[in-house]
């Protein structure tokens, strides 16, 4: 049983913004060499705190609250996202992480709140526009483009084409070389992806996976240094998971920054270096994946009382004598107060 | 025999005839909205007026010439564009279809208002506008020429070889910009917005692009229409056209840049062929005037167009020149 809530990192305590490693805080020439080390680096020493600040942030959200008529879906006071690292959201159904995800790259709007990328305030930019800044995010259900074919729904995740201006449209000339270079890195994602031998296909007629792929692969096309993955793995069979998942670690050895949504906890801890936890709205922890499933929040909110240890038999049995016990006295108080109600009733 | 080869002929004048030019152009339009770009235009008959009566007023009223008359309408769909699109097209898909079909209603009734009358020409319109385009034809309008089995005034031949020109262009136009980095953003749009904006590309520019393209096609169509017949009312600008357009578009295939010429030719051959065949049928014997009187074919006509689109959306959903396979696919 998880019982100690406080975090068991051995330098928890210690200032981290000293010991961190020079390379991790300006990781442009670090990341090549071994990125995954610094950002696992750069965060062993940081706190397992809500809201604690990390060495290398590249996106801070600071008090960010979206209400929805009487319901708070989102209500996050601080939160670092640390740069070149995979950060894992997680919580139950309902906490509020796709719509945190919605506030971050524009496409809803928060009451009150404010956040930033590499020190740029997005709070106003509209989807568009932070997806040129280099954050962009795939979606929970698969938005693939579904009567344009694969390499077009590619092509179209480039960014800068001066083809798709109307004018310069009608002037084959102005546009036709980039998108033959477009057309080259295209290809070469689709090759990594899997994808190139159905690059004429409709994406439609693709498959629930390779649609993610697809996806992924689009979002790509837009070299961002932000990538947000809204439960990328959801769908998705155990071996194309596996596929996925590596997918996703190329990312961070690229040096992007990864945010992902998931609800399988073996991929959680498998691949983030860091994971926040949201429940109601709020972050209720965060920290590295091991610490998540010994804090009691998290437990308590998500997780489920007995979720790390299979239960020995006489263990099971007191549970499911204790769990009897509470559901008797539990009908014995609703007969007992409809007693109540219906002497009150009669009088 | 005789009789059916006439209404053959008949037909195939129809089949050139401007009124065809008229519903391609307005579907050349609503292909570039609703085909390729998603956008649920149900007003295109108010960007024909607009077009229509953009000559009309210049040159009858204002007594500018033809060609400024052109600019005139062509400003007025852009403006009408602008002014559709501005409210609806942050929203859903559906808000923009309820504005355009109000409009078409609404513009169509102000213009043919008493008080709209010292400019519009009321119910009665306007006519005599089209006398310097018509000059300009190379033969003589006066004339009436034998071709194809029917006769064709000079006046009509000139301006169905202008309008035919006009679709040629705004067809080639379409086509360049499809094949182009910009039409397969518009295309993207159609398949789902969200993803589009996610990508880095600005939707809400791209519709009113394409808004005002269409539009300005639309009013091409209205252009052609009130020149051929040689008079603007507003009676003739009803929103039927609109949906008879879709028709045309949907029989000739959707996101295909013949798909809106073919089928409006087509689909004027279909009603004129069904209404001289019934009328010579009805007027020989063959059907007997108790069951189908003449007075009934102009209805029944646009019955058997009816059956005919059901037929082709059963067997061949995709119209002519669709691809199956686009079409079949659940577009998510």
């Amino acid at each position: 049983m998880p019982a100690d809530p406080a975090p068991h990192g051995a330098h928890a305590a210690r200032s981290d913004e000293a010991t961190v490693p020079a390379g991790a805080a300006a990781p442009a020439g670090a990341t090549r060499a071994a990125p995954q080390r610094v950002a696992q680096a750069a965060l062993r020493d940081v706190p397992w705190e809500v809201g604690v600040a990390k060495p290398d942030p590249a996106i801070v959200v600071d008090h960010v609250t979206r209400t929805f008529g009487g319901l708070t879906a989102v209500s996050v006071d601080h939160l670092e996202i640390q740069r070149g690292g995979i950060t894992g959201l997680i919580g139950p159904n309902g906490a509020g992480k796709t719509t945190l995800f919605n506030l971050l790259t524009g496409f809803d709007q928060p009451n009150t709140g404010t956040w930033s990328f590499n020190g740029r305030d997005l709070g106003k930019l509209s989807p568009h526009q932070v997806a040129r800044l280099g954050v962009v995010r795939t979606f929970q259900l698969t938005k693939a483009l579904s009567r344009l074919t694969v390499l077009q729904n590619m092509l179209l995740g480039a960014q800068g084409q001066s083809g798709e201006s109307f004018l310069r449209a009608l002037v084959p000339g102005t546009w036709k070389a980039q998108e033959k270079a477009n057309t080259e890195r295209a290809m070469d994602l689709l090759r990594r992806f899997k994808l190139d031998a159905k690059k004429d296909d409709f994406a439609g007629s693709l498959s629930g996976g390779q649609r993610k792929l697809l996806e992924m692969a689009r979002a790509l096309m837009s070299e961002p240094q932000v990538v947000m993955l809204d439960e990328p793995m959801a769908g998705v069979n155990p071996a194309l998971t596996q596929s996925l998942l590596g997918h996703v670690k190329d990312l961070r050895e690229e040096g992007m920054t990864v945010i992902f949504v998931e609800h399988d906890m073996d991929v959680v801890r498998d691949i983030s270096d860091w994971v926040v936890v949201m429940a109601a709205g709020k972050v209720i922890a965060e920290g590295a994946p091991d610490s998540i499933s010994q804090n009691k929040a998290v437990v308590d909110a998500y997780l489920g009382a007995h979720h790390d240890a299979p239960l020995s038999e006489e263990e099971e049995d007191r549970f499911l004598a204790e769990d009897q016990a509470a559901e008797r006295a539990r009908r014995e108080d609703v007969i007992s107060s409809d007693r109540g109600r219906k002497r009150r009733t009669r009088r | 025999m005789a009789d059916l080869l006439n209404a053959f002929a008949i037909a195939g004048k129809a089949f050139f005839g401007f009124q065809a030019i008229f519903f391609a152009l307005l579907a050349i339009g609503i292909n570039v909205h609703f085909g390729y770009t998603g956008l649920l235009n149900f007003g295109q008959i108010a960007f024909a007026m607009l077009g229509g009566f953009g000559i009309a007023i210049s040159v009858s009223q204002w007594g500018l010439p033809f060609w400024v008359g052109v600019i005139v309408g062509v400003l007025a769909a852009v403006v009408l564009a602008l002014l559709l699109g501005l409210p609806t097209l942050r929203l859903r898909a559906d808000y923009l279809a309820i504005v355009t079909i109000a409009t078409a209603e609404g513009l169509r009734l102000v213009f043919r208002s008493v008080s709209a009358t010292p400019v519009t020409g009321g119910t009665r319109g306007l006519s005599a506008f089209n006398r310097d385009f018509i000059a300009l034809a190379p033969w003589d309008t006066g004339r009436r020429y034998d071709l194809l089995g029917t006769t064709w005034s000079g006046t009509e031949l000139w301006v169905c070889t202008i309008g035919w020109i006009l679709v040629a262009l705004c067809s080639l136009l379409v086509w360049a910009l499809m094949r182009s980095p910009w039409g397969r953003v518009v295309k993207a749009i159609r398949e789902d917005e969200d993803a589009v904006r996610s990508l880095g590309k600005n939707v809400y520019a791209y519709k009113m692009q394409a808004l005002v393209l269409g539009g300005i096609f639309g009013a091409f169509g209205g252009m052609v229409y009130a020149v051929g017949t040689g008079s603007a009312i507003p009676d003739q600008y009803q929103n039927a056209n609109t949906f008879l357009a879709y028709a045309a578009l949907i029989l000739g295939g959707a996101a295909r840049v013949l798909g809106p010429v073919i089928g409006s030719m087509l689909l004027l051959f279909i009603l004129q062929f069904a209404d001289t065949g019934l009328r010579s049928l009805i007027a020989n014997g063959v059907i007997p005037s108790e069951l189908l009187s003449s007075t009934d074919v102009a209805q029944l006509r646009y019955v058997l167009v009816g059956i005919g689109l059901m037929l082709l959306l059963v067997f061949r959903p995709q119209g002519i020149f669709g691809d199956r396979r686009e079409v079949m696919l659940d577009a998510r």
